[in-house]
């Protein structure tokens, strides 16, 4: 298990940072769909359009924030808080560098998990409190495609613990530094992990709790403001997190030749986000009846099997 | 540690005394989440930090989302809520309270007298894994086997269900198309 020589400064480094550049993202995507779709993106506020951010936030933070007369009051506000609190929660255990982490917990990937899975309320109880159908059935499907994929998510990931025989993200990077990164003989458990993850931060093409074509705006049709500005962050600091865990327990976290530790960390990061943001870009969204079958028939079987034969092999070799 | 024992357990009565008075069942569940939110942290104190985050990851972050849906789905309103208030007080309270309380009192006189301080030791999740897997592996099997059969009787349960709705859906689209 790793120690940091400074727990606080790590901290606070890693809150700071994790905001930024969620914040940043906004910018970012916008920019890279448009490269993607042939056109600029934003590009008038600063230089290269970087103070777009700033705009928004502004444009946020005094924009009317209505809590609706019919909602229930103190769910409805509770609610944009839990996402982000959760998915805060979450950088807690992800190990940055071998000095940068913040508690690098024996149990550290089941911290993760349990976090991500308490981040469902957040939608699920927005959607109810809205007291809206188009907010009720995104907060529905949002429970149901959110509850299935962590078990996928459980899984994928179970074939890394095997390999490396700890729940400790830092353990699990010290075993791919002995070894090689997992993404190679884990290829599999990777691409249901990097599904899985995108379906738990509901991000295009799952993002069926909120789409807009069929659910005005899911389960936050009656939020505005900040509280939307909330929901919004959230899921941008989600992504961050997700990449950060793919980076970690697959493409071996800090570890690369020449460069210093965090720059190899934040390449990797900024990588699996490029990636994100690639998907949303090409991919159409299903109907939910296809992810529910995709997830229970295709995914669930194929995690399971990974698991086994990960399983057998690792009892082989010993 | 026992401060963080103590604080977590009084926490985790708390919530689930309101999550039982509670008539609006969306705020008993989230008060029961919290109550089991309390209680990871009081086996944590414990010592045992990976049945802990098992308690989060399968308790409060799955079977408790599974209740707030099926709420979801009633869509219960204000008569639900009517008719919980109208069953809350009553004499049926006095016998189970009066048995709880009496529970509480023992365990309180459990954490003090029998010093729950000194008999904390850590447990690995490693420990865990080789007492399930190897001195209890037959009650492990056995509860996986009757989960397995719990798994086929629901599919078998919902199976009669699936032809109905199938030869439904084509009607109903078409029926809203004739009126568009």
């Amino acid at each position: 298990m790793l120690e940091s020589p400074y727990p606080l400064w790590s901290l606070l480094g890693i809150l700071f940072f994790a905001l930024n550049i969620a914040a940043g993202l906004i910018w970012l995507e916008r920019r890279l769909l448009g490269l993607w779709q042939d056109r600029y993106g934003p590009n008038r506020v600063g230089p290269f359009g970087l103070l777009q951010v700033v705009a928004d936030m502004v444009k946020i933070f005094t924009k009317e924030d209505w809590i609706p007369p019919f909602a229930d009051k103190w769910v409805f506000i509770g609610a944009p808080a839990i996402v982000v609190a959760t998915v805060l929660m979450g950088f807690v255990v992800v190990p940055v560098t071998s000095g940068i982490v913040i508690a690098d917990l024996n149990i550290g990937l089941l911290f993760f998990l349990a976090m991500s899975s308490l981040g469902v309320y957040s939608v699920v109880l927005g959607g109810w409190a809205s007291n809206n159908k188009y907010a009720l059935l995104g907060g529905m499907r949002a429970a149901a495609q959110m509850l299935s994929y962590e078990v996928f998510m459980g899984l994928a990931v179970m074939g890394t613990v095997l390999m490396a025989g700890t729940f400790s993200l830092g353990g699990i990077v010290q075993a791919q530094a002995r070894t090689i990164w997992y993404v190679i003989p884990q290829f599999l458990g990777f691409v249901l992990f990097v599904i899985a993850g995108i379906a738990e931060t509901r991000r295009l093409p799952f993002d069926l709790p909120e789409a807009e074509s069929e659910l005005v705006a899911g389960f936050h049709s009656e939020y505005s403001g900040m509280k939307f500005g909330m929901f919004f962050v959230g899921e941008y600091i989600g992504l961050v997190l997700i990449s950060s865990m793919i980076t970690v327990l697959f493409l071996g976290g800090w570890l690369g030749p020449w460069l210093p530790a965090l720059v190899w960390f934040l390449i990797k990061v900024f990588g699996c986000i490029a990636f994100f943001i690639l998907l949303r870009a090409s991919l159409p969204r299903p109907r939910f009846d296809q992810l529910m079958t995709w997830g229970w028939k295709i995914m669930l079987p194929l995690a399971l099997a990974n698991l086994l034969v990960t399983g057998a092999i690792v009892v082989a070799v010993r | 540690m026992p401060l963080l024992f103590a604080l977590a357990a009084i926490i985790a009565i708390v919530a689930t005394v309101l999550a039982i008075s509670r008539s609006n069942v969306v705020h008993a569940l989230l008060y029961l989440i919290v109550s089991l939110l309390a209680t990871a942290v009081a086996i944590y104190a414990l010592g045992a930090a990976y049945l802990a985050a098992l308690e989060v990851i399968i308790y409060a972050g799955a079977i408790i989302v599974l209740f707030v849906f099926v709420t979801m789905m009633l869509n219960l309103g204000d008569a639900v809520q009517r008719q919980e208030r109208a069953w809350q007080p009553g004499r049926g309270w006095i016998g189970p309270g009066v048995l709880a309380a009496l529970l509480l009192g023992e365990f309180i006189w459990m954490v003090t007298e029998g010093g729950l301080g000194s008999q904390v030791h850590r447990v690995a999740p490693k420990a865990v894994g080789m007492l399930l897997m190897g001195e209890y592996v037959v009650g492990v099997e056995l509860a996986s086997m009757l989960l397995l059969a719990g798994i086929v009787a629901a599919y078998h349960l919902g199976y009669g269900l699936l032809p109905k709705q199938k030869a439904q859906q084509p009607t109903s689209e078409t029926t809203e198309v004739g009126t568009k």
